[in-house]
């Protein structure tokens, strides 16, 4: 089974966040990259999945030099190779742009499954991979808890996490695009021999040209998102005093309670 | 992995040679393995210690070894194994690394370390073929723990004064050996013991001796004040039947491997505190952002913040000085040939070398770990004394890196007594170096102009400290002459200058370099830290240099020698309070230690 599992390298969640100058992102000076937590779980997902049938964990990465730690602490684990894509043209580039390059990194390749994290913890869109499998042509599931593969009739029975402790079985054909929720195994450590040997490991670099991408269909230009704003939530605090007889003080508390600050 | 192009400096020269920026090796020169070697070994302690630490504290049967042998699962317990045996065979920076990041829980790190480190280490360093394949696979992968066993209740720093005896069996083929060892650390579960016995109650001798020998068993947990979750007990010897192959190395050598093996765990023990240091200061950053006084957090009062920079300039000094010397270390290790039949010899002499470096990193991080702990505490104040909050443990805990694996007191005497007794030997150059700062003392030069570049005063100062030192140790011996040995204020006063020359010119290397990688904007707070930390030591020098001086010589000599030093010490003070203020709100930002 060929499994390619996309890794999206996220600032470090104890980090403080300051707005950038332009007010649209995030100043990335002095803040310490990590992957992603769901796609980790993806990456053990992918890893236990080979140790059962066999095959290839390819690991893909977008973004500059600083990515490769991510994919590198991935070979460490024991994904067997990696391609990264890479250009500054990406900068700036919106889940549609990426889910278009990963389309055509995988090209060349003859992937069974693609899977990713449910979300990124940094924008939260949690729309590549989904975009991904409309691009492929590929059914998709999200929110996965439980991967079943079905080799005999190349399918795979996905559980899926739904609100209110809600749970859907799902049964799609092969080739597929899962999002893996976060917490769904324990990720293995990098062991020292894991490490040694990552050096040794692929890691293609593909650049846009290389993908055949034109610059209009990348960075801000080619993406279908505008970031206008990025804002810290704005703190309001109100006091409102209820006045009357506290039978009916209550009844309206608990109204404003339900309508307004819809806590009940 | 290792780093080829660094050149082998010779240990203790630092005292009189200048060193140049590529031969010094500092954390930020990590490979991209060692990197990750580092981040396993910190999710390890995270993820399977930490949340364990109250079953460790109250003893938990078992839990020790199944830690230890998942930490062998991730070749956590074979880095410093060749790979022939089941080892991860990788060079002495990785080693320390792990020494390092296991180090944040004083209980597993010295569990870690008393198994890695002294325990199997004698066997990598000195078995023969038969005892290395027989016991480091299975030390390696955690099937086998280790200990080290040297002192005993008679004799803890006059170790080679054992009483412990072995006689030989009349056919041949085993040794008996009597006697007990003390505080052994891993005693409760370890399978294989490095201890040390005298032969025909005269030759001192290493021994590998396994739990299931017959005669061999240990006594009750000490109760101790910290390290509660690690094992400590004697190990009794009483006509312990161990087969004569078992010898370590030969037999009248085991104060060779006695003290290589301590010297270079002296250096891992440096090494692991170094977590330590780094926890209990995040701890205390966070505890004083949250904790409010007159209507604002803690950490805003410049009482507070004084303390959090000051320990947050010690922790970026104690990681330089250990990397620093892991390079040298890792230097000389690299060009042994370790298939040739001199590689054990060789090895021994490499460690050897670098035993001034080894006990310096001992005395100075495991002393700033206690300064460190302390502040900690006094900042968390009535909390702190209370079992609620873990500042507590961790200030217990501390308190055993200055006793053990040699004692402060020795590594002090043992520091200022190799350098001399090598300048004796003329294998370094100190006399003479002292005797040319003499003569320049009494022809009062100019002192030398400060070029105004970055740091340019600090590493005059860093030369001036070394100059302190060479004048104080020049004035002691001609003084004392062959009674220096008996000197042990003198002595320890004087490893006190060495330590710190050490320490401020680790600091000042490691920053230069970085400057000169990323230039001075990414290291402007790390150059603050460095002229805190060498303004005031430089101080505190003078007045130990001064203490020597009034001890060793008198009259005209005395005011000769003190203008002098005056002159080495003249520099026009930084304001050391701003910057502890910038350092200590950079760290409020962070809300972490955030020099390193």
């Amino acid at each position: 089974m060929q499994i390619l599992v996309c890794l999206k390298q996220v600032p470090d969640k104890d980090s403080r966040y300051k707005i950038d100058s332009a007010g649209t992102g995030i100043d990335e000076e002095d803040l310490v990259f990590e992957t992603n937590e769901s796609d980790q779980y993806a990456l053990e997902e992918g890893l236990r999945l080979r140790e059962k049938f066999g095959g290839e964990v390819v690991l893909l990465s977008l973004g500059g030099e600083r990515v490769l730690k991510s994919i590198k602490n991935g070979l460490a684990m024991g994904a067997d190779r990696a391609l990264h894509l890479t250009g500054s043209e990406f900068q700036g580039s919106d889940a549609s742009v990426v889910a278009s390059a990963i389309r055509r990194a995988m090209a060349t390749e003859a992937f069974d499954l693609v899977l990713t994290g449910v979300q990124s913890d940094d924008l939260g869109f949690g729309q590549t991979g989904t975009i991904l499998a409309e691009l492929l042509g590929w059914v998709h599931a999200t929110i996965v808890v439980e991967i079943d593969i079905q080799p005999e009739t190349r399918t795979v029975r996905v559980k899926r996490e739904l609100e209110s402790n809600l749970f859907e079985q799902v049964e799609i054909p092969l080739p597929a695009v899962l999002a893996i929720q976060s917490g769904i195994n324990q990720p293995r450590y990098a062991t020292l021999k894991g490490i040694m040997q990552a050096k040794k490991k692929e890691i293609k670099t593909l650049t846009p040209a290389i993908l055949g991408m034109q610059p209009g269909d990348l960075g801000s230009t080619g993406s279908r998102v505008d970031h206008r704003r990025l804002f810290f939530p704005e703190k309001r605090k109100q006091t409102v005093m209820i006045e009357g007889e506290p039978e009916e003080a209550a009844k309206r508390l608990v109204e404003k309670l339900r309508k307004e600050a819809r806590v009940l | 992995m290792s780093q080829e192009t660094i050149t082998r400096i010779q240990g203790g020269s630092f005292l009189i040679k200048e060193v140049s920026l590529e031969d010094v090796f500092t954390p930020e020169d990590f490979t991209e393995e060692h990197r990750m070697i580092a981040e396993t070994a910190e999710q390890f302690v995270a993820n399977e210690v930490v949340p364990r630490i109250e079953e460790l504290e109250a003893k938990k049967e078992g839990l020790n070894e199944e830690l230890l042998r998942k930490a062998a699962e991730i070749g956590l317990l074979g880095a410093g194994v060749p790979q022939a045996y089941g080892g991860e065979g990788l060079d002495q920076i990785s080693s320390t690394i792990l020494a390092e990041k296991t180090g944040r829980y004083g209980s597993f790190a010295t569990t870690f370390g008393a198994h890695t480190g002294i325990g199997t280490l004698p066997i990598v360093y000195f078995g023969r073929e038969q005892q290395k394949s027989k016991y480091l696979p299975k030390l390696a992968s955690g099937e086998w723990i280790a200990a080290y066993a040297l002192t005993e209740a008679e004799s803890g720093s006059d170790a080679l004064n054992a009483r412990t005896k072995a006689a030989l069996s009349p056919d041949g083929q085993h040794y008996l050996l009597n006697g007990t060892k003390m505080f052994i650390t891993n005693a409760a579960f370890a399978h294989v013991f490095i201890t040390f016995a005298k032969v025909d109650g005269e030759k001192f001798t290493a021994f590998v001796v396994e739990r299931d020998f017959p005669g061999v068993s240990v006594g009750p947990e000490e109760h101790k004040m910290g390290i509660r979750g690690s094992s400590t007990r004697t190990l009794i010897l009483e006509n312990a039947r161990v087969p004569a192959e078992n010898v370590l190395g030969e037999v009248g050598n085991g104060h060779k491997i006695a003290f290589n093996v301590l010297n270079f765990g002296r250096f891992k023990l440096g090494a692991s505190v170094v977590a330590g240091v780094r926890y209990v200061t995040n701890e205390a950053i966070r505890y004083a952002q949250g904790r409010r006084q007159f209507g604002k957090p803690i950490i805003e009062f410049g009482a507070i913040q004084h303390k959090l920079a000051e320990m947050a300039i010690q922790i970026l000094c104690a990681e330089s000085m250990v990397y620093r010397t892991v390079g040298l270390i890792d230097a000389a290790m690299c060009s042994i040939d370790k298939t040739s039949p001199q590689a054990a010899v060789e090895t021994l002499k490499a460690l050897e070398d670098y035993v001034v470096e080894c006990s310096v990193i001992k005395v100075a991080n495991s002393e700033i770990l206690d300064f460190v702990v302390d502040e900690a505490l006094q900042i968390y104040g009535g909390y702190g004394y209370s079992e609620d909050y873990p500042v507590e443990r961790c200030y217990r805990d501390a308190r055993i890196n200055r006793i053990f694996e040699g004692t402060n007191e020795i590594n002090r005497l043992l520091i200022t007594g190799q350098l001399l007794k090598r300048a004796m030997k003329g294998q370094l150059g100190l006399i003479a170096a002292s005797q040319r700062l003499l003569a320049e003392s009494l022809s009062f030069p100019a002192p030398a102009e400060d070029n105004g570049s970055l740091l340019s005063v600090e590493r005059r100062l860093v030369a001036s400290a070394k100059k302190m030192f060479l004048l104080a140790s020049g004035v002691a011996v001609q003084k004392y002459r062959d009674k220096m040995a008996e000197q042990q204020e003198v002595l320890s006063l004087l490893s006190d200058l060495v330590i710190g020359v050490y320490a401020m010119e680790s600091l000042l290397l490691r920053v230069l370099k970085g400057v000169g990688r990323d230039g001075p904007a990414r290291w402007g707070l790390q150059a603050k830290a460095a002229e805190v930390f060498i303004h005031s030591q430089l101080t505190a020098l003078e007045d130990k240099t001064r203490q020597i001086l009034a001890a060793t010589s008198e009259g005209d000599e005395l005011r000769t020698h003190l203008a002098a030093l005056r002159r080495f010490a003249k520099a026009m003070p930084v304001d050391v309070i701003r910057r502890r203020q910038e350092i200590a709100q950079k760290l409020n930002e962070a809300g972490k230690y955030c020099l390193s």
